[in-house]
């Protein structure tokens, strides 16, 4: 692997780190499998995209594709919570949807940003150079969004989200309602998720309406991964690993990809890698 | 302060398995009361508790809060005012979270949630002292999670967490039946000082009939979904166990039926 690849993985890694972000959030800190994400990441390319056309400015598109996220996430809870549909089918059938809107959202399947104006071409253009450019940009918004998180968490609403996954009884007993707790779980979550599809789309030159297939399976083992090579002490260490895990997991891709993988082969091999790691807890413990 | 006017709960109601738990019952409880409740399995103890609890709408009849109607109010919104502790010393704490943090839930139930942070100096003094009042070493362990802690450290904790508040009411549902006698002491004589100190209007369920004679100012026994004795003053002081289960067959027109109740007289 020369540098140049592991580069980009690194890109790659941070770019999806804000989606695993999100799906840190539904799965381990709600203990909702949440679905919405595999079309709440291409939503926010999507919305950051025709922004973009229309010659938005490329910050004000990421915005969007965060507030387009969280009404996507409102969805999802609005089925569970209100509707009282299975967390599971609440976001199989938000994301269902969302390839529709999403085809409404860019008008065709593709949208192609070369030489467009882009959070990229503006670090580029203020003359940092290769390959710090991309990596000061996405170092730089992982931070804020990873401190920000880990500060939210921190406060009193923080606090009541972790226990509605925890522990919902004991939620109630505090007076607090769980269902506002899981709305508001599921609007951050898909917010972060589809402002890391805003971004990647940004990165890698297009949004596709396709892009979001596989999602929450790549979340999902970034999740773990972290887990396992970081682990979960605190929220402030949790989320590193997130990240860590995520970097970790676009890394094992381009190393599968340069030993001659295909493409095409990729999916199965996350979900291994995401059946590995769910199991080495037991199988460590049937060793011992 | 709270009053309880005809109520009704029909489990399966229109189906062959209909089940009445609560029959028609009234109940008046005065400020300052520590009730305990006794019957025999299925007599409708955990029920009534529910339904003041708003965990279930019920089928009929009203129950007042401080002469407010919260019949209708869901659990979460009737935990604001009431203090919960159950019979499973997992069911009232956060396991993955430090023992600061979920006494920092309790602490902040009074006030809506914020912003703010959930842990501060000043927050942290109160719990200090809280935990102190409990004797169980707990005030140095703030940043343990709470799934480290044994049964009946998680239990101290739930009953400090549900009294912290001073809630206008508290509903202890068999509480310490799921512990070791000697930890169940612990929490029983915790529950006395706890309730006490706070003046705290309590309803405690329990299956052992010396703790319901012994605790709280007034004992009432239910059978069938209904009230069948309520037991005050003068009457409660010189009550026996023997008393008591005469008391019943004579309503009951039968045994005492609580396995776990035989077990513990
Ligand atoms: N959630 C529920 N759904 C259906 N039936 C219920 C439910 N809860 C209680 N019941 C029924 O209502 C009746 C009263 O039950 P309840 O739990 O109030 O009794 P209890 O007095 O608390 O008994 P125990 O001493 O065994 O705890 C029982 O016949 C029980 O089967
Ligand atoms: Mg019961």
């Amino acid at each position: 692997m020369n540098l140049s690849f592991a580069i980009t993985s690194l890109e790659q890694g941070l770019a999806f780190g804000i989606m695993a972000l999100g799906v840190f959030i539904s799965f381990r800190i709600l203990d909702f499998a949440d679905l919405t994400v595999d079309g709440s990441l291409p939503l926010g390319a999507a919305v950051s995209a025709r922004l973009l056309v229309a010659g938005v400015n490329p910050f004000y598109s990421l915005a969007a594709a965060v507030v387009a996220g969280g009404m996507a996430g409102a969805i999802t809870g609005f089925l569970n919570t209100k509707l009282k549909i299975a967390p599971l089918l609440s976001g199989i059938l938000t994301m269902t949807s969302l390839y529709s809107i999403n085809l409404r959202v860019m008008g065709r399947p593709n949208i192609p940003l070369i030489g467009k104006d882009t959070i990229f071409s503006f670090i580029r253009d203020l003359g940092v150079p290769y390959p710090w450019n991309n990596l000061l940009l996405l170092i730089l918004v992982i931070v804020v969004v990873k401190f920000l998180l880990d500060a939210f968490l921190n406060t009193q609403i923080g606090f009541a989200l972790r226990a509605t996954g925890d522990n919902p009884q004991m939620i109630r007993s505090m007076g607090i309602s769980t269902n506002s707790m899981k709305m508001l779980g599921l609007i951050i979550s898909n917010a972060l998720v589809a402002l890391s599809g805003a971004l990647v789309g940004q990165y890698q030159g297009f949004a596709d309406v396709n892009m979001g297939v596989g999602t929450i399976v790549a979340g999902l083992a970034s999740v773990i991964i972290g887990e396992v090579v970081i682990g979960e002490k605190s929220i402030m260490i949790a989320t590193i690993g997130v990240i860590i895990g995520s970097i970790l997991y676009r890394f094992s891709i381009s190393i599968a990809l340069n030993l001659g993988l295909a493409a095409s082969d990729l999916k199965l091999l996350t979900a291994v890698i995401v059946i590995v790691f769910l199991s080495t807890p037991r199988i460590k413990k049937a060793l011992r | 302060m709270l009053k309880v006017k005809n109520l009704e709960k029909i489990f399966y109601k229109g189906t062959p398995n209909e089940n009445v738990a609560i029959n028609k019952i009234d109940l008046t409880v005065n400020e300052g009361d520590f009730i305990t409740i006794v019957g025999s399995n299925g007599a409708g103890k955990s029920t009534l508790l529910n339904s003041i609890a708003g965990v279930f709408p019920v089928d009929n009849g009203n129950i007042f809060l401080d002469d407010e109607d919260i019949t209708a109010k869901t659990e979460y919104k009737c935990a604001q005012k009431i203090g919960r502790v159950f019979q499973n010393p997992l069911a009232g704490t956060s396991p993955e979270m430090t023992i600061e943090e979920n006494l920092s839930l309790a602490i902040s139930k009074s006030n809506n949630l914020s912003l703010k942070w959930g842990l501060s100096k000043h927050k942290r003094e109160i719990m200090q002292k809280h935990l102190e009042k409990i004797d169980l070493g707990l005030e140095k362990r703030l940043t343990t999670k709470v799934k480290l802690l044994s049964g009946g450290q998680r239990q101290a904790l739930t009953l400090l967490m549900a009294t912290v508040a001073n809630p206008r009411l508290l509903l202890l549902d068999e509480h310490t039946a799921a512990l070791d006698p000697a930890t169940a002491i612990k929490i029983k004589n915790l529950t006395a000082e706890l309730v006490n100190s706070n003046n705290i209007t309590t309803l405690m369920i329990t299956h052992n009939m010396e703790d319901a004679i012994k605790m709280g100012n007034r004992l009432i026994m239910m059978d069938g979904g209904q009230i069948i004795y309520d037991i005050q003053g003068e009457e409660k002081e010189n009550l026996t166990i023997e008393k008591l289960l005469k008391m019943f067959e004579i309503k009951h027109g039968g045994k005492f039926n609580n396995d776990r109740m035989l077990l513990s007289v």
